[in-house]
């Protein structure tokens, strides 16, 4: 047993770490967040550059990483410094994207920017509700359907959509994955700011006529695919959470050192020293739950589907105690925009909106804990 | 044991249900159902609408201008205003001035300052929190020192709700440096307007200007504006804090906003079924309904005991704390039944008159927006630890 990294990843995120330590400070996130891009192509560049992007994909896609852990150690560090880049959707997307060397080439080098459009408005976190279809047209495809809330959605120069081949809606059987360039015909991005910085967009897809090259992977067959990506984006997202998780204790223990009332420090208060100790242990919790999910990410589908959808409950569960606890005990102060803790509240408040709540994997363990397969 | 209204109660809130119908302007009721924001000019008209009723200031004596109600027609006034979507009533001068007034202010005070707020000539703002002095607001250092006719006040406050919109403060300040805490303490009555008034607003989470600092550099206000006497304030600020509020538990409120919840519940798609009936939401709709009904029950209890002369102490820190939980968890749950739609924010959306198209659901925009916000519950008016400490040592006596 070692619950120590690797060098080379140890190597990595103390690279990154210091990287953003240095150039992605509170200021410049505030900017960056609100910004009518919502996210720097320039420091995108320069995080291509320190090979934060390849760290996110196998050797098999050009990358040099690519598993559980090398995707949690480089969310963690992404994390700490509420960086809003497309780093998910590229993740997500390049995963499905192996047998593209070129474009991935380019997506490593930073030139190019992917998002994965699967969720639909109607959808909520469900993997299969889709209502996007994809037609033979000729030798090529056309597409029609609506995807919601992708994150840096107009950041993107390439979009992969899921889309029901064979016309069977809702189901996990006859889907198939689709690269759309994001200036194809027939493709509206109407994007908008995201309430914990950075942006989003609803991506409107109108009769996207795509030749056969478009089509990723096999045909009406794509759903485990989707499945095994998102695993990944949520071990991500989970990763991103704790590190969040980490700086809200951080930042309310030393206030509780510094901040007096009552002539002493507000530490000293038992009835705060007792809730910031619960918050403290869950958290250790929640990092379990990570580590848990990064094992099992490169596993068997079924242990890897509980392990994911145990850590996004519990990161879900822990987040929102962590995010409110961290503004209660703060007071007034802890809910100001001028005070960085605010914005590492919201940004771990909403990701328990991406890729399925607390009661979406909850439902969903429950579910997988009763599927035949179990031994 | 009756817990029914009676036949006049029920007859009062079918005299409140019609004045709401007529009076209440449907733009603003609408504003107030859907998260939009309220301007100031919003707030003044639904003042006036209530004073011209003589419903304003309700708790006020007769003679003063109140309606001479019972704390069970508050009750039910409080209740029928939230459920039609009313704006709150703002309640620096009415709810917190007023009293104080009433109770210690002198003749010519009252009637100098009341009718100004009824009429809407002023409107107040609350200058007790100092960066130094929340929780612990005894420790308040903005000074006051007499010279001639005039306090001269130097100093700072924070947190100062709506005090962008204000013509008046009433602040406590310290009058004697040398006394204990609470023995220094003055109660005062500032024109914004005087000269060395400084405000800058504060940016709270959401992106919203609702407080302010202020700040006082020799500022001269007339002794005539000490409220009682000198270095007493402490007393006064006491009697505010505790002064008998039937609506501290919010109960109207978390009301109107359960249904809003079930109304988002029961359009947003799960599994093409309503969320409201699926089993892990549905779940925690119940746990929150069940709450809210108790609360209501406990909030009646409290008035009962209100209106057959028993006095509400420590009671009023067990409805704050309960009361605020339920709302705060009611946003919680309206944001969490809008699964991803929670996370697009376009604050111009918030805005009336504005006619882009919505990013989602219709009703999304102000929600997670107005979770964040609601945070504050919990902490201002007392935070919930301190009102917990209120109940440990004055009702359980630990
Ligand atoms: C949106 C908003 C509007 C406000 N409007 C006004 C206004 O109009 N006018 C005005 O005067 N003030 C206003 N306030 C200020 C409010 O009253 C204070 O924020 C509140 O009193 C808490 O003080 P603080 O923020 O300094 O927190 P602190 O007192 O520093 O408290 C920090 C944390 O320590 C806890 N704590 C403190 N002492 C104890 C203890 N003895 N035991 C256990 N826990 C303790 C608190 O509960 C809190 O969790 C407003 C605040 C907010 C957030």
């Amino acid at each position: 047993m070692d619950f120590n990294h690797s060098d080379d990843r140890q190597m990595l995120a103390d690279t990154l770490g210091r990287y953003l330590a240095q150039k992605y400070d509170f200021e410049t996130y505030k900017r960056i967040a609100v910004s009518e891009s919502g996210f720097s192509r320039e420091t995108w560049g320069a995080l291509a550059e320190l090979g934060i992007i390849g760290a996110l994909f196998g050797e098999e896609a050009g990358g040099f990483g690519g598993s559980g852990f090398d995707i949690s150690v480089v969310f963690e560090a992404l994390g700490r410094a509420l960086v809003v880049e497309p780093f998910l959707g590229t993740l997500m997307a390049g995963r499905l994207l192996a047998d593209r060397h070129d474009l991935l080439e380019q997506v490593i080098a930073g030139t190019s920017i992917l998002a994965f459009a699967h969720f639909e408005p109607q959808g909520r976190y469900d993997l299969t509700e889709l209502a996007t279809t994809a037609v033979r047209a000729g030798d090529g495809w056309v597409l029609s359907g609506a995807k919601a809330v992708v994150p840096q959605l107009e950041a993107a120069d390439h979009i992969l959509v899921s889309a029901c081949t064979d016309g069977g809606l809702g189901k996990s059987a006859g889907l198939s994955l689709f690269l759309v360039p994001a200036d194809a015909a027939g493709v509206t991005v109407r994007g908008y700011p995201m309430i914990d910085g950075g942006r989003g967009g609803e991506l409107l897809l109108k009769d996207v006529t795509l030749g056969a090259d478009a089509l990723v992977g096999p045909e009406n067959d794509a759903f485990d695919g989707i499945e095994a990506t998102v695993a990944a984006g949520i071990v991500a997202l989970c990763a991103e959470a704790v590190a969040v998780m980490a700086v809200l204790r951080d930042a309310t223990l030393d206030y509780l050192r510094t901040r007096t009332q009552f002539g002493v420090p507000i530490g000293k208060f038992q009835a705060l020293q007792h809730r910031m100790a619960t918050v403290a242990l869950e958290i250790e919790q929640a990092r379990s739950a990570v580590i848990n999910a990064a094992a099992a990410l490169d596993g068997d589908r079924w242990h890897r589907e509980r392990a994911v959808s145990a850590a996004k409950f519990t990161t879900g569960r822990v987040g929102t105690l962590t995010a409110e606890e961290a503004i209660q005990m703060h007071g007034g102060i802890g809910m100001t925009w001028e005070l960085p803790l605010s914005h590492y509240a919201k940004r771990l408040t909403m990701i328990d909106h991406q890729l399925g709540d607390e009661d979406h994997h909850l439902e969903r363990y429950v579910l997988l804990g009763t599927e035949a397969g179990e031994a | 044991m009756d817990l029914n209204f009676t036949s006049e109660e029920e007859a009062f809130r079918a005299e409140v249900r019609l004045f709401l119908a007529e009076q209440l302007p449907a733009r603003i009721a609408d504003k107030v159902r859907t998260g939009k924001r309220l301007t100031k000019a919003d707030m003044v008209e639904w003042h006036a609408i209530l004073n011209a009723r003589g419903w304003l200031a309700n708790h006020w004596p007769v003679e003063w201008g109140g309606p001479g109600w019972s704390v069970v027609q508050r009750y039910i006034f409080d209740v029928e205003t939230a459920l039609a979507h009313a704006p709150r009533i703002i309640p620096f001068g009415v709810s917190m001035l007023g009293p104080v007034l009433l109770e210690y202010g002198s003749d010519a005070q009252k009637q100098h300052w009341l009718p100004r707020i009824l009429d809407g000539s002023d409107w107040w703002c609350q200058g007790y929190s100092e960066p130094g002095a929340g929780s612990d607001l005894a420790g308040l250092k903005c000074a006051a020192v007499r010279d001639g006719d005039d306090y001269v006040v130097n100093g700072q406050k924070t947190w100062t709700t709506l005090g962008q919109f204000a013509d008046m403060i009433f602040c406590l300040v310290r009058t004697d440096p040398k006394a204990k805490k609470q023995e220094g303490i003055s109660f005062l009555l500032i024109d914004m307007k005087s000269p060395g008034v400084e405000v800058r607003p504060i940016i709270l989470l959401d992106g919203e200007h609702e407080v302010n600092e202020v700040f006082f550099t020799d500022v001269r206000v007339p002794a005539a504006n000490l409220v009682g006497e000198e270095n007493k304030g402490w007393t006064y600020a006491k009697y505010l804090l505790t002064y008998e509020r039937t609506n501290i538990a919010g109960v109207g409120g978390s009301m109107a906003a359960f249904d809003w919840l079930k109304h988002v519940a029961g359009a947003q798609k799960k599994a093409g079924k309503p969320l409201a009936v699926d089993p892990y939401f549905a779940a925690r709709l119940a746990k929150l309904e069940i709450d809210l009904e108790n609360m209501k029950t406990t909030n009646l209890r409290v008035l009962a005991s209100v209106a057959h002369g028993g006095a509400p102490g420590a009671e009023s820190s067990m409805l704050k704390i309960r009361g605020t939980e339920i709302r705060q968890e009611i946003t919680a749950l309206t944001r969490r039944a809008l699964g991803p739609y929670a996370q697009p924010f376009v604050s111009e959306a918030l805005d009336e008159g504005y006619n882009g198209e919505p990013i989602g659901p219709d009703y999304a925009a102000p929600v997670a927006a107005e979770y964040f916000n609601n945070r504050k519950l919990s902490i201002f008016g007392g935070s919930n630890e301190i009102q917990r400490e209120i109940i440990t040592k004055a009702i359980l006596r630990l």
